[in-house]
């Protein structure tokens, strides 16, 4: 059942928002030239801070669509009746929302390094802490969406838990310190799946 | 023979109001109850807490292997109907046809009316091959002809060795045990 919970999962992602994703991934990188200026030597500096905001906000996105319909229309209840842990299902999500985002992530930092004057030693390490950061990126958007199911303007009050708890790997990230990332990336994706699926539990009515 | 559901001296309490207290029902195979009572008498609740999704303040539940039919479709709405279905494993497409929804197999369930989906959603149980059926409001929606298609399956079911408890305000087809919850 968890294979094919990620495969659906990723299924709807793709036939959905996960392009949306990238493209706003894409969008933002492409706007700090605008706000900047054109300067080659300040936007190369300031480069790998900006991937990461794109990437922060870009997984951000779709975390109302991660939990909430499937929690409205009895999926998780029927899931939980086909014998599966609310942690398994949270671990199932944080999967496939990782495969949804953070592949086509990466690949969208080339194009978005050459908007930021990058050159290749530095895009190179950005994006090693890019796939270091991103699963503690995923499981922390699973784990607020499921927080937040249910809720109204869950949207907005998702972006305000989700921000702050990410600062760590932005931290970590963005000063190419792997080790403390990883730390920090580990730490989410493991402790993730216990509170989404203690969420999950605590939202059944 | 072992009870494939039992409530022991059940209470249950939701958003502090007391739902019902001290309930004592055993389902065996082939035999079926019916919960009645108004609305908001807990009907629903009641068969949430036969399935696990919620705990009783006091008393203990014991189930076996069950499926569960609500309002809640959990069908997904952009997918054909028969690869919906699929999706929860289990024989969907005898399913179907006993429901008389074999001709929409490839129809996406967001263009389905409510009556298909209905029909969908018990589709889903009669297919788990899973002894107890959960069954609430399995009348809502259905023409006369599904609940014909209902009443045959339910029979089957019994006569099969399965057991149904199923909420309604309305009178199943076939002999069902009564259990009635004021309000």
């Amino acid at each position: 059942m968890t294979g094919a919970l990620i495969a659906r999962d990723l299924r709807r992602a793709f036939t959905g928002a996960a392009w949306l994703t990238i493209v706003f991934f894409l969008l933002v990188a492409a706007l700090a030239p605008f706000a900047i200026g054109p300067d080659a030597r300040l936007l190369s500096r300031i480069g790998p801070g900006v991937l990461w905001i794109a990437a922060l906000t870009a997984a951000l996105l779709p975390v109302e669509r991660l939990v909430e319909p499937d929690r409205a229309d009895g999926v998780l209840d029927q899931l939980f009746l086909h014998g599966m842990a609310e942690e398994s299902i949270a671990l199932a999500k944080i999967v496939a929302h990782w495969l949804s985002f953070a592949p086509l992530l990466l690949l969208a930092a080339v194009p978005a390094s050459a908007l930021l004057a990058l050159d290749g030693p530095s895009l190179a390490r950005t994006e090693v802490a890019l796939l270091i950061g991103t699963p503690g990126l995923a499981a922390l958007a699973v784990a607020v969406a499921a927080v937040t199911a249910g809720l109204p303007r869950a949207g907005s009050l998702a972006g305000l838990l989700l921000l702050p708890l990410a600062v760590p790997l932005l931290i970590f990230g963005a000063a190419d310190a792997y080790l403390l990332e990883g730390a920090v990336s580990l730490l989410l994706t493991a402790g993730a799946p216990f509170v989404a699926g203690a969420a999950i539990r605590a939202a059944r009515t | 023979m072992t009870p494939l559901l039992r409530f022991e001296a059940v209470t249950l309490r939701r958003g502090g109001r007391l739902l019902f207290e001290d309930l004592d029902f055993t389902l065996r195979a082939g035999e079926a109850l019916q919960v009645t009572g108004p609305n908001g008498s807990g009907k629903s609740s009641l068969l949430r807490l036969a399935a696990g999704l919620l705990s009783p303040e006091r008393g203990r539940v014991e189930r076996s292997p069950l499926a569960l039919a609500d309002d809640a479709l959990a069908l997904d709405s952009e997918l054909p109907l028969g690869r919906a279905l699929d999706f929860w494993g289990g024989a969907s497409t005898p399913a179907m046809q006993a429901l008389g929804i074999a001709h929409l197999a490839a129809v996406p369930v967001r263009l389905l009316s409510s009556g298909q989906c209905k029909r969908a959603a018990l589709a889903r149980a009669v297919g788990s091959g899973t002894p107890l059926w959960l069954l609430d409001e399995p009348l809502n929606a259905l023409d006369a002809d599904g609940a014909e298609r209902l009443g045959a399956i339910i029979a089957n079911h019994l006569r099969d060795g399965g057991a149904i408890l199923a909420a309604s305000h309305q009178l199943l087809p076939g002999k069902l045990a009564r259990l009635e919850l004021s309000a």
